[in-house]
């Protein structure tokens, strides 16, 4: 069973705010769904590795090789946030 | 222009009259359209159209109209996966399968509706409103690719692209009586894809019959270098147009026809599989013991993926931003406003499925389970060429009847997500109607072997009338 305090530290592990108010019916829909998740623990997986991804490849190289990137203008064109060719957020520290 | 018209049809009128006639009668359509299938419509259509007349074209979609779904990434026109946080985002790049249906002549029409972040099954969580449902407008067309399906259905685009994460392509497919593709993982590049859940997604086709399908893939799919998952094989998808299943051994798994079926989807599903052995198939009936647990497995896996692959969405570079005194609080703010209900419950429950003291209880024991699922499918298919059941286990549900209850809505994807989880390719096609409303049939094949279950698709359409069945206004 996840509490209303551990919803609230969730959201705030993956940066969602929620607020006193939410965190209730977040702990009732989740809590349903963690219920069903639960039936996993009738399955015997001693011994079975698990599966990542199913496509039938280990490593992927490249060659180091220097190619063209995006010019500067088109990558910041999507916010109105931005300086002298950078993003611009409040402080993170 | 009638509706419903084939590529090839499409290509004859184009001969006869010119492609941007046909984009032009595509845009009128679309123009009365009243199921929202569409979000945004290409201001550059109907110049494409135009310079193809010109200048002419030789490639195999010269001058076909296509739609493409929301988180599929096309330069110059918006793409925001049907969600709040992308409001504003117009992307600076082209994904890889609209590079190849650019090379290939396609005319791109819009951008098409669907769950927000795909992550639903009726379309009903967009920031864009619901899609509806061209066979009963109080229906919902399945989702996520809601809209790519519903178009199709409608005749307001001959052919789409959509996504299928867990079902994505093939559910709509089933429930707007369209045909759709999930590919084998690795066979078309998610380069341009918005990844939701990376490890099980598949950009796949739809149409209203199976060789404009095999037409879409052999344009669409193919090696790319910049998805590392992306597989080098060559193929040739539209060899496999052929009527003839003499001798195809099929497998019926049992738990595909379980608890909770339509008595009318079942049916149906029989009916074919009878029809199939008419045209000299021969089925079995195989187990897949771990069917049951590949839901909780698949939302597992889904949501612990999702909860990674959005973390990007924080309003720093591009899209919604709430302002906050410092990042986090920024981020925070952004995401609790930005992203829907639907999205952030699975965000919440993958991160808490990841966090410490519950990683090995959810995350690695759905992987571990995954691993059972797979099997399942390499047992099974080690004896059949091909499996059949029902897409769906009933119709369209009602707009509105899921939508508050999560689990209910995640209940209907047991027949679907578990190809997913294996990777395997399955392709839906029309198979009846129960009550007026479509069914699907799905045909799952084993990796990489499309050519399978495209010729069993085209056979059955070869030989049946039911991908002539249309919407009641689409006459």
């Amino acid at each position: 069973m996840i509490t209303k305090e551990e919803v609230e530290h969730v959201g705030w592990l993956a940066r969602i705010e929620i607020d006193a108010k939410e965190s209730d019916a977040y702990a009732e829909k989740l809590n349903s769904v963690l219920g069903y998740f639960g039936q996993l623990d009738e399955v015997d997986t001693e011994g079975v590795e698990p599966t990542y991804h199913v496509a039938d490849i280990v490593n992927v190289f490249r060659k180091d090789e220097v190619t063209g990137s995006m010019p500067q203008e088109e990558v910041l064109a999507n916010t109105e946030h931005k300086q002298e060719g950078n993003f611009k957020s409040p402080k993170i520290m | 222009m009638a509706a419903w018209t084939d590529i090839s049809g499409i290509r004859q009128k184009i001969a006869d009259s010119s492609a941007e006639e046909v984009t032009a009668s595509y845009i009128e359509t679309i123009g009365k359209s009243k199921i929202n299938g569409f979000t945004t419509l290409s201001d550059e259509a109907i110049n494409t159209a135009r310079e193809i007349d010109t200048n002419g074209h030789e490639g195999p979609l010269a001058g076909v109209p296509i739609a493409i779904k929301e988180n599929i990434s096309t330069k110059g026109l918006s793409t925001t996966c049907s969600s709040k946080i992308l409001q504003g985002y117009v992307p600076p790049y082209d994904a890889h399968v609209i590079e190849r249906l650019k090379a290939a002549g396609a005319v791109i029409l819009g951008k098409t509706n669907m769950d927000e972040f795909a992550m639903g099954t009726s379309t009903e969580s967009s920031h864009y409103g619901p899609t509806f449902n061209p066979w009963d407008m109080d229906r919902v067309p399945g989702g996520s690719s809601g809209g790519s399906a519903a178009v199709v259905a409608a005749g307001e685009a001959p052919v789409s692209l959509g996504s299928d994460t867990g079902g994505s392509v093939r559910c709509p497919a089933a429930y707007c009586g369209v045909v759709g593709l999930k590919p084998t993982y690795g066979c078309i590049s998610r380069y341009g894809l918005i990844s939701y859940a990376n490890s099980l997604e598949q950009i796949g086709p739809l149409a209203t019959n199976v060789a404009d399908i095999a037409t879409i893939m052999d344009v669409v799919a193919g090696y790319d270098k910049r998805d590392s998952t992306s597989i080098n094989r060559e193929n040739t998808y539209s060899d496999a147009l052929k009527d003839d299943v003499k001798g195809m051994k099929i497998g019926v798994p049992e738990e595909y026809f379980g608890e909770g079926i339509d008595e009318k989807v079942e049916k149906a599903a029989w009916d074919a599989i009878g029809k199939y052995e008419d045209m000299g198939a021969t089925y079995e009936k195989v187990s897949m013991p771990h069917t049951k647990y590949a839901l909780a497995s698949y939302y597992i896996i889904a949501m612990s993926e999702a909860s990674s692959n959005l973390a990007r969405f924080d309003g720093t570079r591009y899209g919604y931003r709430v302002d906050g005194d410092n990042w986090h609080v920024m981020a925070s703010k952004t995401r609790a406003e930005g992203f829907g209900d639907e999205v952030k419950r699975r965000i919440l429950l993958g991160t808490y499925a990841l966090s410490a003291g519950y990683h090995d209880k959810y995350y690695l024991k759905a992987l571990k389970v995954r691993t059972l699922v797979k099997q399942d499918f390499d047992k099974a298919l080690a004896n059949v060429d091909v499996l059949m059941g029902p897409t769906m286990p009933a119709p369209a549900f009602k707009i509105g009847e899921k939508i508050d209850d999560p689990l209910s809505l995640y209940l209907a994807d047991v027949n679907t997500v578990p190809i997913n989880l294996a990777g395997v390719p399955s392709i839906s096609v029309p198979c009846g109607l129960a009550d007026g409303m479509p069914v699907g049939l799905q045909i799952i094949g084993k990796h990489f072997d499309e050519n399978t279950i495209i010729k069993a698709a085209y056979s059955f359409e070869q030989n049946t009338d039911h991908n002539k069945a249309r919407p009641p206004e689409v006459a």
